[in-house]
C-alpha cells in the first residue's frame, strides 16, 4: 500500500479544515488536506447569511453581549469557557479574513457590512443588535474560496477526491494518521502524521428534508465511533425554519434580518404570538417550532397546508438584488417565485448538528479516561460542525457556525503546532491498526444479498424524519430505534453492482451509508435518554427544561449503545457565569 | 423520458459508447440532477459528481444536449428528448460524466488567485467603499464548475497555454480589488500571445456560465488595461 508521511493530516477541505491547514502551512509544517471533494465543493460554500462578530460597525456592540446571546441561545447547554473564547476571538478572526481578501459587503464608511440575525441583542437581552458580517448572501462561498486561495499560496498539499476509511491508532491511544482511498483509482493509501485533525462537517443527510449537501454524511463521526471514542449531545439537531418547502434548500435568516417576515394561511404574522419581542428574529428552534405548530393546527399554506410564507416584496427590488441575490436565484429556480413579486413557501429543514466529537478549546478530542471525563486523545483533533466544543449547546445562533470554523480552526492549528514541536518524532505504527480500515473497504467487494445502498439510504432518511424530527416522544423514538436495527441488519445484505476500481461512486456511497447509520443510532439513543425539552430537542412527553436532571452533556458510545453524561462547563474563562434563566424572545 | 448517456469505464476494456435509457419520471419541478440520481438508483455503475444540489458548489457540470450546464439547476422540462448527457468537452474523461479537472485547476492556480498586499495589516478591516466593492460584483461569484472554460474552443486547442475564461475572470477579480497591489505583476503574467490573447471573443463562456457571469467582459477590461499601459 502506498504510504505518505506528513507532520499533520487534516481530513476535510471546508472552512475549519482549511483555516487550520493555513495555520500549519504558514508556520512551515508539512500539512496534507484530504478531502472527498475538491475543497471549494465543501458544504461551507452553501453558507449564506454571514459570520457573527461584535465589530460594532452598525450598532454599539461588544463580545460580552455576543457571549450572553450565545449562552442563552444554547439554552444554557453551551460550555461557557468555549463561548467566551469564541466571542473574544471573533473580531480578530473576521478582520483576519478581510485581510486575506474576503470580499465582504461594505457600509458607506467603508467598513464591513453587518446585518441583524436571530437571537442577537445589545446589553444582555435588550434591543436587537446588528452583528453578522456578510458578503451579500454568499458569505460561505466567499469565505471558503478565500481560505482555499490562501492555502494554494501557502503550498498546502491537497489530496483531492480521497475518501477516508479509518483512523490509525496505536495501543496507547495515540492517533498516527488515517487510511484513505483515491476515488479516481480505487487505490488505498496510508497517510501517516503525528497530528490528525477531523474537519468532516455535518451529517444532515440522515434526514429526509435537509438543507445539507449530499456529501454531509458524518464520515468523521463514524471514524470516531469505530475507534471506540464517544460522540457528545447527538440529540441536538437544528431544524432551520426557512427551507424551501418540499425542496429543503436554505433561505437565509438574513432575509428576516433585512426585514422579511413570516405569515400563515390567514395572513397573520404569527411570530408575534410566539416571540412578542424578537418576533421573526427569535432563535431558530423557537421559530421552527412555531412554524410546525401553525402547520399542525391547520394554518399552513398551499394545497396541502404544509408550509408558511416568507414575505420580502416590501424590501424592494434594489435591496433584494444587492443584499440577497443568491436567495432570489434559489427561489426563482426551486420555488418558481421571484421574491420581488411574491412570498417564498418555506418549512423547517434539518440544517445543523450541534453535537459531535467532544473537544476542548484547543480542538483536542477529549474522552472519558482514567483521570476524568475530558482527557485529550493524543494526536487527535476535531473542529467545525463535526466537533462539539460545545459553543452551540442545544441550539446554534445563526452566524455562529462560520465563526466556529475559523476561531477553532485557528485554535486547533496553533495547538497542533505546539504538539508537533513537543512530539518531533513519529511513533511506531502497528500493522494491525492499518488493516482495520482496509477491511471496511474489502467488504464492499463481497456478494451478499439483494439490498441496495439507495434503498436503505432512502428508508433511513424517512425513518429519521418520522421518528426523530422537530417534536419527539418516547414511543415514537423507540419504534424508530427498532426499525433502525432492522435497517442495519439489512445493510449487511447489500451487494454493489459496480465493482470497477475507477471512480466507483457506488462504493463511496456505501461507505457513507455505514457512517450515516451510526450517526442515526447515536442520535436516537441520545434523544431517548434526554427526558426534557431544551433548545432544538423538544420532547412532547417532557415539555419542560429540567436543569436539575439534565443540565449536562450526553456521551454516546457505540459499544452496547452506552450513554454517559458529563457536566456543562458553566464557568467562563474570565467573566461571571450566566446562570440558567427562563428563555424567552 | 428518453436519455442517451455517455458511458465509459476504462476497466471494462470497452470503448466509450452511448447508452439509451428510459426513465419513468415526471419532469415537473425536477432538475436534471434528479433524473441522474434516479438513473443511478437503477444502475449504480453510473458515475458523476454532485454535492450541494443547489448550484453553488460547482460539482455537477455536464454537457446536456450539446450545452454545458449544471445538472442541479437545469429544469428537466427545458431539455428536449432524447436528453443526451456527455462529460464536459475538452477535458480528459475519467469515467462516464467524470472528467479530469486538473488542466482547468492548473490554469486557475497560474493566475495567483489570492490577494496580494504587502503593507502591514491594520488592526481593524482595510476600508473599501461600496463603489470599490461593486467592482468585484460578477467576478468573485465564480464556482469553478468549469462549464465556461470547457465550452471555449481556444481552451480545447491550448489547455496548457490559454488561461481560459474562468481563470481570466478570477484574474480580473483580483485586479479589480482596490485592496490588491499586484496589478502590474498580474498583467505581466497575462501578457503573452496565448495566456489571454487566445480569447477570440466567441462568447461561449457567457452562454455556458450557470451563474450568469460574463468572463468575456472581464477579459475585455484586462485587455484595456494592457493596451493602456503600453501607450
Amino acid at each position: 500500500m502506498d504510504k505518505r508521511v506528513f507532520d499533520a493530516v487534516i481530513l476535510g477541505g471546508g472552512g475549519s479544515g482549511l483555516r487550520a491547514a493555513l495555520q500549519l502551512a504558514d508556520s512551515g509544517f508539512k500539512v496534507a488536506v484530504v478531502s472527498k471533494v475538491f475543497p471549494t465543493r465543501s458544504h461551507t460554500v452553501s453558507a449564506q447569511g454571514g459570520i457573527t462578530a461584535a465589530l460594532g460597525n452598525v450598532t454599539e456592540d461588544n463580545w460580552h453581549w455576543h457571549m450572553f446571546d450565545t449562552v442563552k441561545g444554547s439554552d444554557y447547554l453551551g460550555d461557557q469557557d468555549a463561548i467566551e473564547f469564541m466571542c473574544r476571538e471573533a473580531a480578530s478572526a473576521v478582520y483576519e479574513l478581510e485581510h486575506m481578501g474576503l470580499p465582504f459587503s461594505r457600509l458607506d464608511n467603508g467598513k464591513i457590512y453587518q446585518r441583524a440575525f436571530g437571537g442577537q441583542s445589545q446589553n444582555f437581552g435588550g434591543e436587537q443588535a446588528v452583528r453578522t458580517c456578510a458578503c451579500a448572501d454568499r458569505t460561505g462561498h466567499a469565505l471558503l474560496h478565500t481560505l482555499y486561495q490562501r492555502n494554494i499560496a501557502a503550498r498546502t498539499q491537497f489530496f483531492d477526491e480521497y475518501y477516508a476509511l479509518d483512523l490509525v491508532r496505536d495501543a496507547e491511544g495515540y492517533c498516527l494518521g488515517l487510511t484513505a482511498m483515491s476515488i479516481e483509482t480505487g487505490e488505498p493509501i496510508l497517510i501517516e502524521a503525528r497530528a490528525t485533525l477531523l474537519a468532516t462537517g455535518g451529517a444532515g443527510r440522515v434526514f429526509w428534508n435537509t438543507s445539507n449537501a449530499m456529501i454531509n454524511t458524518g464520515d468523521g463521526l463514524g471514524m470516531v465511533l469505530r475507534a471506540g471514542l464517544p460522540l457528545e449531545d447527538m440529540e441536538f439537531w437544528q431544524f432551520h425554519p426557512t427551507g424551501i418547502a418540499g425542496v429543503g434548500s436554505l433561505i437565509t435568516e438574513g432575509v428576516r434580518g433585512e426585514g422579511g417576515y413570516l405569515v400563515n394561511s390567514r395572513g397573520e404574522r404569527f411570530m408575534e404570538r410566539y416571540a412578542p419581542h424578537a418576533r421573526d428574529l427569535a432563535s431558530r428552534d423557537v421559530v421552527s417550532r412555531a412554524i410546525a405548530t401553525e402547520i399542525h393546527e391547520g394554518r399552513g399554506c398551499g394545497p396541502h397546508a404544509d408550509h408558511v410564507l416568507l414575505k420580502l416584496e416590501h424590501l424592494g427590488e434594489q435591496v433584494i438584488a444587492e443584499r440577497l441575490p443568491g436567495i432570489r436565484e434559489l427561489s426563482i429556480r426551486f420555488a418558481g417565485v421571484d421574491p420581488v413579486n411574491g412570498p417564498i413557501p418555506v418549512a423547517p429543514t434539518a440544517h445543523y448538528m450541534m453535537g459531535g466529537i467532544p473537544t476542548n478549546l484547543n480542538g483536542q478530542v477529549v474522552a472519558p479516561a482514567r483521570y476524568g471525563p475530558e482527557e485529550p486523545v493524543p494526536g487527535l483533533y476535531a473542529v467545525g460542525e463535526c466537533a462539539c466544543v460545545s459553543v452551540h449547546g442545544a441550539n446554534r445562533l445563526g452566524g455562529n457556525s462560520l465563526l466556529d470554523l475559523v476561531v477553532f480552526g485557528r485554535a486547533a492549528g496553533r495547538h497542533m503546532i505546539e504538539y508537533l514541536t513537543e512530539n518531533p518524532y513519529p511513533r511506531e505504527l502497528p500493522d494491525a491498526a492499518v488493516q482495520f480500515g482496509l477491511k471496511r473497504l474489502a467488504r464492499w467487494s463481497e456478494t451478499r444479498g439483494d439490498e441496495t445502498v439507495d434503498g436503505i439510504t432512502r428508508e433511513l432518511r424517512r425513518l429519521m424524519q418520522k421518528h426523530c424530527g422537530v417534536y419527539r416522544k418516547r414511543a415514537v423514538l423507540e419504534e424508530g430505534l427498532g426499525e433502525l436495527a432492522g435497517l442495519q441488519e439489512r445493510a449487511g445484505k447489500i451487494t454493489l453492482g459496480d465493482q470497477s476500481r475507477v471512480f466507483n461512486t457506488a462504493r463511496i456511497e456505501a461507505l457513507e451509508l455505514e457512517n450515516l447509520l451510526l450517526v442515526a443510532r447515536a442520535t436516537i439513543v441520545s434523544a431517548l435518554a434526554r427526558e426534557e425539552s431544551r433548545g432544538a430537542h423538544s420532547r412532547e412527553d417532557f415539555p419542560q427544561r429540567d436543569d436539575d436532571r439534565w443540565l449536562k452533556h450526553t456521551l454516546y458510545h457505540l459499544e452496547n449503545d452506552q450513554l454517559d453524561t458529563k457536566p456543562v462547563r458553566l464557568k467562563p474563562l474570565t467573566v461571571d457565569s450566566f446562570k440558567p434563566m427562563a428563555r424567552s424572545y | 423520458m428518453k436519455f442517451r448517456l455517455h458511458r465509459f469505464d476504462p476497466e471494462s476494456g470497452k470503448k466509450p459508447f452511448m447508452q439509451e435509457v428510459e426513465l419513468d419520471i415526471d419532469p415537473a419541478g425536477k432538475m436534471l440532477l434528479d433524473a441522474l440520481l434516479e438513473l443511478k438508483a437503477g444502475d449504480d455503475t453510473l458515475a458523476f459528481r454532485r454535492s450541494c444540489r443547489e448550484g453553488v458548489c460547482g460539482s455537477d457540470a455536464v454537457n446536456a444536449n450539446g450545452r454545458n450546464v449544471l445538472a442541479c439547476v437545469t429544469p428537466l422540462s427545458s431539455l428536449k428528448e432524447p436528453i443526451e448527457i456527455r462529460p464536459l468537452p475538452g477535458l480528459p474523461v475519467i469515467r462516464d460524466f467524470v472528467v479530469d479537472m486538473e488542466p482547468f485547476y492548473r490554469q486557475y492556480r497560474s493566475i495567483k488567485p489570492w490577494l496580494i498586499n504587502d503593507e502591514p495589516e491594520p488592526e481593524r478591516e482595510r476600508l473599501q467603499t461600496p463603489e470599490e466593492r461593486a467592482e468585484l460584483e460578477g467576478a468573485y461569484e465564480c464556482i469553478l464548475c468549469g462549464a465556461c472554460t470547457s465550452a471555449c474552443p481556444s481552451f480545447w486547442w491550448h489547455p496548457d497555454k490559454f488561461v481560459g475564461p474562468s481563470g481570466l475572470l478570477q484574474a480580473w477579480r483580483f485586479i479589480a480589488d482596490s485592496r490588491d497591489q499586484a496589478t502590474e505583476e498580474r498583467l505581466d503574467n497575462l501578457e503573452d500571445a496565448y495566456r489571454l490573447y487566445r480569447c477570440r471573443g466567441v462568447m461561449n463562456c457567457v452562454e455556458a456560465c450557470p451563474k450568469g457571469l460574463n468572463p468575456t467582459e472581464a477579459i475585455g477590461k484586462i485587455r484595456e488595461l494592457l493596451v493602456k499601459r503600453k501607450v
